[in-house]
């Protein structure tokens, strides 16, 4: 801050809002915080994936260091592929992600984004009210009522199944990880579709209305026009998606990650591993094999924001 | 009151020089404005004085002290900002009457006040309103009250009419002046407006690329331009500027240009001074200084017409020359002109504005100052 | 307008495909408008024959679950005020002061808070948590929520306070405020919608959370609702529906209310930033 007297030499260089001083007091609340609960848990983890710290015993307060040890054991090619194994879990991920996120949660959120514009707002606030819904509300609570809807003897899913001659299943004991992709595809579509919805609407309305003129269809419009002038908001709305669906523990509390493993997401087995077994130390290396994948789709998503933001 | 002077400050960010080494003397209770094209340095200037932003070099003073590395708030300035800076939580009452609550007013003494300044300004019926439920115009006024609330040392306008339509820009700008002779307050007002500036200023800083170009009455701006920076800034339409080659010989100056026939000038110190650093001068005609040509006027610049624009009260007949530069003239007269596809204009010679090779402007031998 | 007919079959179109996706995504929800306020609710989808809200009496005199509710509620509130306050120091810093390497400081938060997520994250948090002694307190769950939020929160902060003129908090300066007062009389309230939106985003992601109180808490009387609503099963695993329905909807009721009073007060454009 600059001095009251008009004699007096200043102390600082340079008016500012907000002094160098005064902002460093601002972020230091914050800037604590965050320092614990996310930055050193960063690097503990990481610590802590090279011994063989468990929860209980004589490694929880003595643990040894181990190396590569948990790794090893991780990328064990021997069971690597097998059910309850880090593989299995690994590529389950990848294929749900790709399923639920990539190909659900994206493309039903940007349909429904593009049928929002043009439908009446009767139909458009009752949509969006039950898609926002499936989103808003809490995980267990969603997780509960999917459990009531796919029940095999008195499920609404069954229920509507028979009445149009259908045969009933007992869905979350035969296709578990259909299941849990439909179930993830519902629960986050709404974030697409407003992502799209805010992106469709920042288009100036005289776009579509020249193509009108020009004699476009529907289609033509949303292929030519919209589609084109989003592809940013796409790419973000894909890479912000993935990771969460990558990192998601929600499946859990449909299924506990069974029956026998398999829906058993990476971040579940990782649970598992930790909590359960309570090997720590294994554990550790599990999270730090998904951070560095997520540092992977972090950095491509940053250097992208960076990129638009030059532009 | 207090007068306000720039000691060869220099404002850079980064590698861009925003302000060069300018010096600026502005007198206690005179309206000065800095005039000038968007990037020029005026509105950083503007915010050196108010301390919201610290010069790189130099010293700026108020009143005799120096202020330059002086909070804002212990300035005792008053400002009006470019979007008002309306606060939208508060209303009228306490907008205005906010510098009064930072120094300690009581809550019915600065309402009382806020409410006279409201008054004269005309919003005083709208007190309990907030910002967003008044007009564009209202709201302008109501940034001009709340820096009128207070006695203030220096009044600073950041192009405070910019965001008013046309119309309400004139009203205002005619209230500023009104107020400027009423008040006699001391005022440094940020404009791009050459209008603005000459309607309101009792003397204008024309800035460009961070430099202090003239600073000079309007009169003198106007008559007087100090380079081709100036002349065509200042003006509306633009003065003409025809770029052409000069050759001397018996005491006289003649001037070639296509289209152009000019009647040989006296040659002067001026002129044979410009003469030594190059050959090729610039003509300058203001726009209201052409006329339609009749037979025997000796100053004449011809070509096709290219655009007539009636305005009402005169018309602006722009004729194309051969190598495909322009001049505009400003016609007086009621009527619409019928013209056939060649037009000649002509001009006085007194009229005639002459511009060395950098752009400077030759002096007449022994001129007279202006009134 | 007057619209031809194959333009108005297509309008008829969309919106039958708007509709049925809406019934798709209402299916598994519809259960839930029913079954707290039947007597006799089991999985399947009845009409309550009558209408009764003896669920909700059931839940209201079980101890445990309304403990749980209080839990929920103290954990949301208290890492809501810590997300709240220090997000908006933090992100105001960040746009107004001229502290060299802002940027740089964004960027290392944003890349942090996406890579450490709360299930990889989890091992180190435990024995963080535990180290210092927090384990099985609300404090510990608040923290670790705290630390968090708080990087999307400062960056949706101060995106928002950059958007904001700087002339509001350089008129009061000028008129002959010093920094704290133009901070407090002008800034902070100019800036509370953005607060408000980062506090009710805070809220709903700490209320909502499962796994973070589910590693942390051990005790029955700090366990929030989200972990609670488990005793509702049976030891083998098949759950009370008739309290379950009607517990859920009560837990739900914050987020609803939360959700109904944003999109009135700001209308739907502000939900991108909500929830993530």
């Amino acid at each position: 801050m600059t001095t009251e007297s008009t004699t007096e030499k200043p102390k600082t260089k340079g008016f500012a809002l907000l002094s160098p001083r005064a902002g460093a007091a601002f972020l230091t609340p914050a800037g604590l915080l965050v320092a614990v609960f996310v930055i050193a848990p960063f690097f503990w983890v990481i610590f802590v994936s090279f011994t063989n710290r468990t929860l209980l015993g004589r490694t929880a307060l003595n643990p040894e260091f181990i190396g590569f040890g948990n790794y090893l054991t991780l990328f064990d090619f021997d069971n690597f592929f097998q059910r309850g194994q880090f593989g299995f879990s690994l590529i389950l991920t990848v294929q749900f992600v790709l399923f639920s996120a990539l190909l659900g949660q994206a493309l039903l959120g940007l349909l429904l984004a593009w049928l929002i514009q043009t439908v009446p707002p009767t139909v458009k606030r009752i949509t969006e009210t039950f898609v926002i819904a499936a989103w808003i509300l809490p995980e267990v609570v969603i997780g509960f009522a999917w459990f009531a809807f796919l029940d095999r003897d008195q499920g609404t899913l069954n229920m509507l199944l028979t009445s149009v001659g259908l045969p009933p299943g007992d869905f979350l004991l035969e296709h578990p990880f259909w299941v849990i992709v439909f179930f993830n595809t519902w629960r986050g579509a709404a974030f697409s579709m407003m992502l799209f919805n805010s992106a469709f609407s920042s288009i100036p309305p005289s776009y579509f209305q020249a193509a009108d003129v020009a004699g476009a269809s529907s289609w033509q419009k949303f292929k030519d026009i919209a589609l084109p002038l989003i592809r940013g908001h796409i790419v973000t709305d894909l890479i912000l998606i993935t990771m969460w669906t990558f990192n998601t523990f929600t499946p859990f509390l449909l299924t506990n990650g069974g029956p026998s493993y398999r829906t058993e997401l990476i971040s579940i087995y990782n649970y598992r591993v930790a909590f359960r077994d309570f090997e720590f130390g294994k554990g550790a290396a599990v999270g730090v094999i998904i951070m560095l994948i997520n540092l992977a789709f972090a950095l491509v998503y940053l250097s992208l924001g960076r990129k638009k933001r030059k532009a | 009151m207090a007068s306000v002077e720039f000691k060869n400050v220099s404002k850079s960010f980064g590698e861009f020089n925003a302000v060069s080494n300018i010096n600026l003397s502005i007198g206690d209770g005179e309206f000065v404005c800095l005039l000038g094209p968007s990037g020029c340095g005026k509105t950083t200037s503007l915010r050196m004085i108010a301390g919201l932003e610290t010069p790189t070099s130099g010293q700026v003073m108020i009143g005799g002290d120096d202020v330059t590395y002086l909070h804002p708030k212990d300035r005792q300035i008053s400002m009006v900002f470019q979007d008002y800076a309306l606060y939208p939580h508060m209303n009228l009452a306490d907008n205005i009457a906010y510098p009064l609550k930072v120094r300690g007013e009581a809550v019915a003494k600065r309402h009382g006040r806020a409410k006279e300044v409201a008054d004269v300004l005309k919003i005083g019926n709208l007190m309990d309103r907030l910002p967003s439920q008044i007009s564009g115009g209202q709201q302008q006024r109501t940034s001009l009250a709340r820096a009128l609330v207070y006695p203030s040392r220096v009044y600073l306008f950041d192009e405070p009419l910019s965001n008013l339509d046309a119309k309400l820009r004139l009203e205002a700008r005619g209230f500023l002046n009104h107020l400027q002779r009423d008040m006699g307050m001391t005022a440094v007002y940020v404009t791009h407006d050459q209008a603005e500036a000459m309607a309101l200023a009792t003397r204008i800083a024309v800035m460009d690329q961070g430099k202090i170009v003239q600073y000079a009455p309007p009169i003198e701006i106007y008559r007087r331009p100090a380079t081709t920076f100036v002349a065509n800034f200042v003006g509306n339409p633009p003065m003409n500027l025809v770029p052409v080659d000069a050759i001397q010989g018996d005491g006289q100056l003649q001037l070639r240009a296509e289209g152009l026939a000019i009647g040989a000038l006296p040659m002067s110190n001026g002129i044979a001074k410009a003469l030594e650093t190059g050959k090729t001068l610039t003509l300058g005609v203001r726009p209201e200084h052409l006329l339609i040509a009749t037979e025997g006027s000796p100053n004449k610049v011809s070509g096709k017409l290219f655009a007539n624009e009636n305005m009402g009260p005169e018309s602006l007949v722009t004729i194309e020359r051969g190598d495909g530069a322009r001049v505009t003239a400003r016609i007086f007269t009621d009527d619409h002109i019928q013209l056939t596809e060649d037009v000649t204009l002509s001009f006085l010679a007194e009229h005639v504005h002459l511009f060395d090779s950098t752009g400077k402007r030759i002096p007449v031998d022994n001129e007279a100052p202006l009134a | 307008m007057k619209l031809t007919v194959p333009a108005f079959l297509g309008r008829m179109a969309f919106s039958a495909l708007a509709a049925l996706i809406g019934v798709v995504f209402a299916l598994p929800l519809i259960w839930f408008l029913f079954a707290p306020f039947n007597a006799r609710a089991e999985l399947g989808l009845a009409i309550p024959n009558p209408w009764t809200l003896s669920n909700f009496f059931t839940v209201f005199e079980n101890k445990f679950a309304m403990q749980a509710l209080w839990n929920s509620l103290i954990q949301s509130v208290g890492g809501v005020i810590l997300v709240g306050a220090a997000a908006t120091l933090a992100a105001y810093a960040l746009s107004r002061s001229s502290i060299p390497g802002k940027g740089a400081v964004t960027y290392v938060l944003l890349l942090f808070s996406s890579v450490v997520s709360g299930s990889a994250a989890m091992v180190p948090i435990f024995l963080i948590v535990s180290a210092a002694g927090l384990m099985d307190t609300h404090l510990a769950v608040i923290l670790v929520f705290a630390g968090g939020l708080l990087p999307t929160a400062m960056f949706i902060l101060r995106d928002f306070i950059d958007s904001i003129p700087k002339s509001y908090e350089e008129s009061a300066m000028v008129a002959g405020a010093s920094p704290v007062q133009a901070f407090f009389d002008v800034a902070l309230p100019v800036i509370r919608p953005g607060i408000v939106v980062v506090v009710v985003w805070a809220f709903v992601n700490i209320w909502g959370s499962f796994l973070i109180p589910f590693i942390l808490l051990r005790s029955d009387t700090n366990m929030p609702a989200s972990v609670a609503i488990y005793s509702f099963y049976s030891e083998a695993g098949t759950p009370t529906v008739t309290l379950l329905a009607a517990y859920a909807l009560i837990y739900s009721l914050p987020v609803i209310v939360l959700y109904l009073f944003v999109s009135w007060k700001f209308g739907f454009r502000f939900f991108g930033g909500i929830k993530a």
